[in-house]
């Protein structure tokens, strides 16, 4: 029976070492995707390096506005942090949708990304709120917006040695509001057949001047929804721009079909969701 | 021969030391190492919530952890709860409520409670269920569950 191996290291340094130096080798934050995957043979046994003794993905800092998440930062410490739930509401319920208050207490962003799940429930929100992943690898580091890191279901655009040690939001931008809503068949514990998250920001008079909308579960990578935010730009945010928008998600929407949701559905309910988070961005936008 | 890791960590308060290998999951260590069965193994999916215990004061799924993570941790299960013969509050009103049946579910559900009520000694019907949804019970009906912490929480508030 082959063996997994373990190492905790101290640094980012030692631990890209470590990474570089297997090509199975696996981070390991949360380990609420990895272990499960490990137990049910999915993954084969191999190194894994757990980053939680590393500061730098432990913690969470602010700079002139801006955050820096460390990336493996559990779901349940984000909820606490009452400073970064106020500016980025919607990344922040989006992250604590993610499983029960058991699944928070290790779950990260950082996790739920590099998993590369289309269902991921906080990489929408992330999108839309503009978030970049900090990388490092054996070459340095690099940044890219976080809707660059998975490449198709279960694979990331990480190189061997690569790691995100931090998810970065912008300084919050004035009247901006953001959302994340997901549809799933139960009300808890269940993975969504459509998410949406919406960032949108007004100018004095209420009209938009900038829009994201981004979907997750509804094809084999969030998708980036141009169209809607261009339906936004421009208007009040009105029924009829409200209208248009959620056309553009559903018509943007390649989704399965399976017996939690049919292609039909999907597509419907993709719209649904954009217009429901849009409205709550919007109340946000205009109390900021 | 297959590596072992020498691990060192506190449960319920006692120093304790284990070698495990390193997939070994936390429940298996605290269950067939250190001889505490009171975690159950429901599902290994972090789906059922019957391995909940708290590692330095955070609720989490043991079966999601690995045995060698725990170095330098604090950790707590169902069997740090009572004092001997003793029960705390929420032990005893799970008792008197009948909020429990077979019991498979109940050490997770009781940590998790526990966890719950050092956070928010009060609160409402909606938060219990929300908090406690990843605590699955194939027996009772959760409105005992819920009652009987209500009832905890109001004797261990007054
Ligand atoms: C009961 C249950 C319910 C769940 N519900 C949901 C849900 O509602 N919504 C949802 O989106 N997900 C859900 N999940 C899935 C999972 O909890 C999330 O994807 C979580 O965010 C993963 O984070 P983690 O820290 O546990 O990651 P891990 O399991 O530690 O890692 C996940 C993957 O990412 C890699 N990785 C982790 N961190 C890094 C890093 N810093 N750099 C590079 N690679 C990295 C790992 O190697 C692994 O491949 C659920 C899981 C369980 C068990
Ligand atoms: S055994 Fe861990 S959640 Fe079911
Ligand atoms: S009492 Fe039997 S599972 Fe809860």
């Amino acid at each position: 029976m082959s063996q997994l191996r373990y190492e905790a290291p101290g640094s980012v340094d030692e631990a890209v070492a470590l990474l570089a130096s297997d090509s199975d080798a696996k981070v390991l934050a949360g380990g609420t995707d990895l272990i499960v995957q490990m137990r049910s043979g999915l993954r084969k046994l191999g190194l894994v390096v757990d980053v939680k003794k590393i500061d730098e993905l432990m913690s969470v800092s602010s700079d002139g506005g801006a955050w820096t998440i460390g990336a493996a930062v559990s779901g349940a410490e984000m909820n606490e942090n009452a400073a970064l739930k106020k500016d980025w509401p919607g990344v922040v319920e989006a992250v604590d949708l993610i499983g029960s208050t058991q699944v928070q207490g290790r779950a990260s962003a950082g996790g739920n990304l590099c998993n590369a799940s289309p269902a991921a429930d906080s990489v929408p929100a992330m999108v839309a709120a503009g978030a970049t992943a900090v990388i490092a690898g054996p070459n340095g580091r690099r940044e890219v917006p976080v809707e660059q890191v998975p490449v198709s279901p279960g694979k990331t655009s990480l190189a061997t040695g690569e790691m995100v040690v931090a998810i970065k939001m912008p300084a919050k931008p004035a009247r901006n509001g953001e959302a994340y809503l997901r549809m799933i068949p139960r009300t808890e514990m269940d993975i969504a057949i459509v998410g949406a998250g919406v960032s949108l920001t007004l100018d004095d008079g209420g009209t938009c001047t900038a829009a994201k909308v981004a979907l997750g579960a509804v094809a084999p990578t969030v998708v980036i929804v141009d169209d809607a935010a261009k339906a936004l730009i421009g208007t009040k945010v009105d029924d009829a721009a409200l209208e248009k928008m959620a056309a553009a998600c559903s018509a943007a929407c390649k989704p399965i079909d399976d017996k939690r949701g049919t292609i039909e559905y999907r597509t419907k309910v993709a719209g649904v969701m954009a217009r429901r988070a849009a409205l709550i961005a919007l109340e946000r936008a205009r109390s900021n | 021969m297959a590596k072992k890791y020498h691990v060192s960590a506190t449960v319920n308060g006692d120093p304790v030391e284990f070698l495990c290998s390193g997939q070994e999951t936390m429940l298996d260590v605290l269950r067939d190492r250190l001889e505490l069965t009171g975690a159950k193994e429901g599902c290994g999916s972090g789906d059922c919530g019957a391995c909940s215990v708290t590692v330095d004061g955070r609720l989490i799924c043991s079966c999601l952890m690995l045995g060698v993570e725990a170095e330098g941790t604090s950790i707590e299960t169902v069997e740090g709860m009572a004092d001997g013969d003793q029960l705390t509050p929420l032990q005893r009103i799970f008792l008197e409520e009948e909020a429990l049946q077979c019991g498979i579910c109940t050490p997770g559900v009781l940590v998790a409670a526990k966890a719950l009520l050092a956070k928010n000694p009060d609160p409402d019907e909606t938060t219990i269920r929300y908090w406690l949804a990843g605590n699955l019970c194939r027996c009772t009906g959760y409105d005992k569950i819920v009652r009987a912490v209500q009832k905890a929480a109001a004797e261990m508030r007054a």
